[in-house]
């Protein structure tokens, strides 16, 4: 059925892919450390400073700092959730109303938490200054705060007996912002101009088409949005659509840049956080469970979705349900375990319909915790709590106390940890649960039996997991839906945080150890082997019953 | 307990503290992320490329222009065809069908009895259209886009349709042939998507080459 050019094709755009991120590593890994090193600001931010008049030169301990990131983002829900529900008096609504109150919570809560979870369709809610005002904003300084945490848990492992200082959250937000996501932001929207990504403040119209109908005639500042979208692993379209759709990604070219601008950060973050602690080797071993995990899901879900089982695949021929013909099934693939596999949810090409197998795997990306190589800041945070783990794991084999990069992985340290590893699936679990349960959430499955709890899991998994993506089928806009959803990704961003900047604080305190003749490499092979492993084991054990009764009941039928 | 509520009344005047410094951050925010930035790019694209920025709009000879009232449609966005003497686009669950307004998917999943039936029943229609076993009917012609909006089509699906078309307008199946190479659009350096067919360009090039004598 699959030709070999198919095959060559479907290796060689994963190829240029890496590549092209392989190139940019080592100059954005190392540009990120020292932009998070720096003792000195940028004029334009000293103003920036003095403008709001806050401190960003304090050295903060974590509790500061958490508190910090919570009345951020506690100000951002409140002031997306009031221009959502004002919408009907803004300029350039393009005549859209207010968004109803669990809508507007859903989506405020959806946008500062780096989901982007849509339970609306951007066409027909969505005005422009809405998008550029709220959702814009949000998308960059939602991957700022991300960045933030990831550097604060850094300097945690970096520092030693500082009592338990790690940083100037402004400082890193703003920094994040202007150093980071805004200028590769202006470059990428130009690139996505030039490919045919629509760049104007006109309303909605219509035109006539060349047989004598009618057709809407869409506009808006859909390249700016694009580029930060990806960049910031947020994912949210300003179409319904999404990526699929041909205004946000019109090309073959314009399809891998994408994908591109979604890894970029994430998988250049290992870099610095092997440089900021003092050990190069360190990263790559991170880098390399990322990787191990990323190639495993490509692999599996192109494979899965080229060769198309299933009913409905076998009977057309090729899985092209939910797939752009320019895109095909390889390229699909390749986009959806990479916005999978971040946190970033944007899509080209349905996941619903994606085969069984291939959609099991997608899911699956995301019960990982989304960390191969995860979200902006919140890929790495969430691997080196694995790593952490791991070390305690390979601890009790051998029968020695836990150590990683020379803080000893106490009893603190591990109840954190466990902490961590738990939340997720808590809030996936009980959310999912709870959906099939009662009637306001069984009645939005569109399909009976086993499709139809994957459907409720992925929707719960994704929001749990700040992705955003969904198994679309499911009607999600309803009462139920948009709060269940919302507390799901509030709790799933924010329980994590404040765990990962309680162990910051706990390991900037420690001082570090040297390492001694029986302390466990934690850069060899063999680690990063445990690593993904590890993560691996985590999920299964945790996830096992429900994706037997989902996708793998589907999968097996 | 003293020294819990301690605790708490400072935990939430820490808060509210954060939250005002935060509300004048993200106003400065707002004002760079949320309103220079779009402007900036708008700028940029309307001087550097207009015609992108404006849509890709082309008019029904094919030229390219940014002014809607002149526009048959976007180069990059899907439209509706039906009859015989036109490339027909891929099935679409965009509303009734390439409503610009409703992109989206059909969502439904591999083992869909109402997917399984309707790709059933769009494979027996094309067979009957084209005059060919089923087996030949490509995938694409009996599948929604994840978009609604698909512009494309497979170059099976294309050649598939070459007989028709070019009995429908009275030209010979070679030179609707050559159309059907001018509107295909191989594989970006050789790798990158699949190989397509631009329906609206096709269908734009056949009416120059014969016009239907529609309306």
């Amino acid at each position: 059925m699959t030709t070999q050019a198919e095959v060559l094709a479907a290796v060689g755009q994963a190829g240029i892919l890496i590549s092209l991120l392989a190139l940019a590593h080592a100059p954005l890994g190392g540009y990120m450390a020292r932009v998070y090193s720096s003792q000195r600001d940028w004029r334009i931010e000293s103003a920036w400073y003095r403008a709001a008049r806050v401190d960003a030169h304090t050295d903060q301990r974590w509790r500061t700092y958490a508190m910090q990131v919570l009345g951020f983002s506690l100000v951002s829900v409140l002031v997306l959730y009031g221009l959502g529900r004002l919408q009907a008096y803004l300029p350039w609504n393009l005549g859209f109303t207010g968004l109803d109150p669990a809508g507007a919570w859903n989506t405020a809560v959806s946008f500062t938490t780096n989901t982007n979870w849509q339970w609306y369709s951007g066409e027909a809610a969505a005005g422009h200054l809405l998008q550029m005002i709220g959702f814009a904003v949000q998308n960059f300084v939602s991957a700022a705060v991300g960045l933030a945490v990831a550097v604060a848990l850094i300097r945690g492992f970096a520092r030693s007996g500082t009592d338990g200082r790690i940083g100037n959250f402004w400082s890193d937000l703003t920094r994040g912002v202007v150093r980071i996501l805004l200028p590769l932001s202006v470059l990428a929207a130009v690139v996505l101009v030039a490919q045919g990504v629509i760049q104007n403040l006109d309303p909605h119209s219509t035109i006539a088409t060349l047989q004598g109908g009618t057709q809407a005639a869409l506009g808006g500042p859909v390249a700016s949005q694009e580029a930060i979208k990806e960049l910031g692993t947020n994912g949210g379209g300003f179409f319904n659509a999404n990526s699929a759709h041909p205004y946000e990604n019109p090309t073959h070219l314009t399809n891998l840049f994408e994908i591109f601008l979604l890894l970029l950060i994430p998988s250049a973050l290992p870099r610095t956080f092997g440089i900021m602690v003092g050990d190069r080797r360190q990263g790559w071993a991170i880098l390399g469970a990322m990787a191990t995990l990323w190639l495993g899901a490509l692999a599996l879900t192109t494979w899965a979705e080229m060769s198309g089982p299933g009913t409905a695949p076998q009977l057309a021929g090729v899985a092209m349900e939910g797939k752009e013909t320019r895109f095909g099934t390889a390229a699909s693939a390749l986009f959806a375990v990479s916005t999978t596999a971040t946190s970033t949810g944007a899509v080209n090409s349905m996941h619903d319909s994606f085969t069984a197998p291939g959609g099991a795997v997608l899911m699956v990306d995301m019960l990982l915790g989304e960390v191969a190589p995860g979200g902006v800041g919140a890929g790495l945070y969430g691997m080196l709590v694995i790593a952490i783990l791991a070390v305690f794991v390979a601890g009790l084999m051998v029968g020695r106390t836990p150590e990683y990069l020379g803080k000893k992985i106490g009893q603190g340290e591990m109840t954190l940890v466990a902490m961590y590893v738990l939340t997720a699936p808590a809030i996936v679990l009980t959310g999912a649960a709870l959906a099939v349960s009662v009637a306001p959430g069984l009645a939005g499955i569109q399909e009976d039996g086993p499709h139809g709890l994957s459907e409720v899991l992925y929707a719960f998994a994704s929001a749990g997991n700040n992705n955003g993506s969904a198994f679309a089928g499911l009607a999600t806009g309803t009462g139920f839906y948009n709060t269940a959803l919302g507390v799901a990704m509030l709790l799933g961003r924010f329980v994590p945080i404040l765990i990962v900047l309680a162990l910051a604080g706990r390991l900037a305190s420690q001082r570090t150890v040297p390492t001694s003749a029986g302390t466990l490499p934690t850069h060899r092979p063999l680690f990063v082997g445990l690593v993904a492993a590890v993560a691996v084991i985590v999920v299964g054990l945790t996830f096992l019953p429900v994706l037997s009764l989902g996708p793998l009941a589907e999968a097996l039928s | 307990m003293h020294s819990i509520r301690l605790t708490a009344t400072s935990s939430f005047r820490a808060l509210a503290r954060a939250s005002m410094t935060g509300l004048t951050m993200l106003a400065v925010f707002t004002v760079v992320c949320g309103v220079a930035y779009p402007l900036l790019i708008t700028g940029v694209a309307r001087a550097a490329f207009p015609w992108q920025a404006a849509g890709s709009l082309v008019t029904a000879t094919g030229e390219r222009t940014t002014d809607r009232a002149e526009a048959a449609g976007s180069a990059l966005i899907g439209q509706a065809f039906a009859g015989d003497e036109w490339f027909l686009p891929r099935p679409s669950a965009a509303g009734d069908g390439y409503d610009a307004l409703a992109s989206g998917g059909s969502n439904l999943g591999p083992e869909s009895p109402d997917l399984v039936a309707a790709i059933a029943e769009r494979r027996a229609e094309v067979a009957a259209r084209e005059a060919v076993p089923v087996d030949e009917v490509p995938a694409d012609a009996v599948t929604a886009s994840a978009s609604g909006l698909d512009g494309a089509i497979s170059p099976a699906y294309a050649s598939l349709q070459v007989a028709r078309v070019a009995r429908e307008r009275g030209l010979d199946e070679a030179t609707v042939m050559a159309l059907v190479a001018e509107a295909t659009h191989e594989r970006t350096l050789g790798v990158l998507g699949d190989p397509y067919v631009d329906v609206l360009a096709l269908n734009t090039s056949l009416e120059q080459a014969a016009p239907a004598d529609t309306m």
